[in-house]
């Protein structure tokens, strides 16, 4: 196997931990307050989360590319006085899975956290409790199983992601080619091969992830 | 010294409801909220907690201000010296008995309590397991104690024996009255069982549709007449059966069921599921000794 088939699998996975670690400290917060809220703003808040899984990638990637670009105002300002230069680079490529992976994060915990009895945080503050001490010590040791599935398939999802990041990042060897667009330019040079040592690869990883995530939850919930 | 004067508009099932409330409790009374589902009885031990707001009115707690709807006092739950016991306990299933008893201990508090407690209520082989692991009654126990760690002012207890059988539910009401006894807690009932009112408190106030209707100690609200030297039992009549001239009822005492003679005119108005006192005169009962201590 060549040199650039490994950088590009560990780019891959690279970007697919730095999202998802990013996504669990955007991911909590925003569940947690979607999960509390009374707000009016809750259905747009919730409409945005959610839009990335009904809009084509490509959209995403194309306002991203456009947003970005050094040729329009915002993106002059973010390279030429922040130094960020965010189409065709790593940090690109960050910002649009996190954008992209954002459901997959907020969805699981969301749904964990309304799906807790409201005594508990109730009971909580009964007993003088802050909020904080509450979601910590009493809200999410309670939702693991949604905590591990929101991680997990924020990880595959960012792996197996293709549209935004081909937009965005374009297919720069060890910066922002990934093993999904990898496959995509082998299989058009007909590298047949070498397309079906990563399919092959990321295949097996998904696979075994999601294994993993499956016989976690079944041990997590005979627990209960 | 516990003051309570508010008003809220809910909305129920059968349209709104205005619930209005005065009470003054001295300290270390027992007293029961009672009255039909959906009388506002559970609203307003929450209305005490914090957890729901009043529209309007004053909650003022020996002497401190809780709420105050005028000069927009209101303070925080966790802020509320209170102990409460809901309905489904609200035990955390991630933690340990133990573990459930001291999240309850504040800052400086001293841990020596928490044995304290253990010790009183008898929960020690319990300490190590989870809530999924106890029974109804043993669950209802853990969460009373974890009520306790605090040293509340108040105690609030939301129909807290309404989902255990009728031995438990007797067992757990002597220890209630125990640990009343024992920590002198002012103490909120919510119930919407006349023996356990009984039982446990000196005074009730009687809910309807949101206003209280009635209020005095459970044998004012609950007897119409009082007659001494007799036994009196509360219970739910499940038979009506005719053996002319007269009937025999079958009704439900505690966990006994008995059937009494009935005659055509104290058999009147009642149907399946009326409830009924039933007054023996006590100048030639039967006694015997069942137990060799």
């Amino acid at each position: 196997m060549s040199e650039n088939f490994w950088l590009t699998m560990v780019l891959t996975f690279k970007l697919a931990v730095v999202t998802t670690v990013i996504l669990l400290f955007i991911g909590i917060p925003l569940a947690y307050f979607l999960s509390t809220t009374k707000s009016r703003f809750k259905p747009i808040i919730e409409t945005i989360v959610s839009m990335p899984l009904v809009l084509p990638p490509t959209v995403l990637g194309f306002y991203l590319l456009v947003a970005f670009s050094p040729e329009n105002a915002f993106g002059r300002f973010m390279q030429e006085t922040l130094g960020f230069r965010l189409t065709f680079t790593f940090e690109g490529l960050v910002l649009g899975s996190v954008l992209f992976s954002l459901p997959f994060m907020v969805h699981p915990i969301q749904s964990g956290l309304q799906n807790l009895p409201k005594t508990l945080t109730e009971a909580a503050q009964m007993l003088g409790k802050s909020k904080l001490t509450i979601l910590f010590k009493v809200l999410l040791p309670n939702i693991k199983p949604s905590l591990l599935t929101g991680t997990v398939i924020t990880f595959a999802h960012t792996v197996g992601e293709f549209g935004v990041v081909l937009m965005i990042g374009g297919n720069i060897p060890g910066v922002t080619r990934v093993a999904s667009i990898a496959i995509y330019d082998e299989v058009e040079a007909l590298n047949y091969d070498i397309a079906n040592q990563y399919a092959l690869i990321l295949f097996a990883i998904t696979f075994t992830i999601l294994l993993i995530v499956y016989l976690v939850n079944r041990k997590f919930l005979q627990k209960m | 010294m516990i003051e309570v004067s508010i008003k809220k508009e809910l909305l129920s099932v059968d349209g709104k409801l205005k619930l209005s409330i005065d009470m003054n409790l001295e300290d270390g009374e027992f007293v029961a909220l009672f009255g039909e589902s959906g009388a506002g009885k559970t609203t307003i031990l929450r209305m005490i907690a914090g957890l729901e707001v009043p529209d309007s009115g004053r909650i003022v707690v020996n002497e401190e201000v809780w709420f105050d709807s005028q000069k927009k006092i209101n303070l925080i739950p966790s802020k509320r010296k209170i102990g409460f016991v809901f309905q489904d306990y609200a035990l955390f299933p991630n933690m340990t008995v133990k573990e459930n008893l001291t999240f309850a201990l504040q800052k400086g508090d001293d841990p020596e309590i928490i044995d304290e407690l253990i010790e009183t209520v008898g929960l020690k082989e319990l300490i190590n397991r989870y809530p999924s692991q106890l029974s109804g009654g043993q669950q209802q126990r853990v969460a009373m104690t974890r009520a306790l760690v605090r040293r509340p002012n108040i105690l609030l207890l939301d129909e807290p024996l309404s989902a255990l059988d009728h031995t438990m539910r007797h067992k757990l009401q002597d220890e209630l009255a125990k640990i009343h006894k024992q920590f002198n807690l002012t103490t909120i009932l919510v119930s919407h069982d006349p023996s356990e009112i009984f039982r446990l408190c000196n005074r009730v106030y009687q809910l309807e549709s949101g206003v209280v209707k009635k209020e005095g100690s459970p044998s004012e609200i609950f007897v119409k007449e009082k007659i001494s030297g007799s036994f009196k039992f509360v219970g739910e009549v499940l038979a009506i059966e005719s053996c002319k001239p007269v009937y025999l009822l079958t009704v439900a005492v505690g966990t006994q069921i008995v059937k009494i003679m009935a005659t055509e005119s104290e058999r009147e108005g009642l149907h399946i599921g009326s409830r009924i006192q039933i007054v023996s005169k006590a100048f030639h009962p039967m006694i015997f000794k069942i137990d060799s201590n």
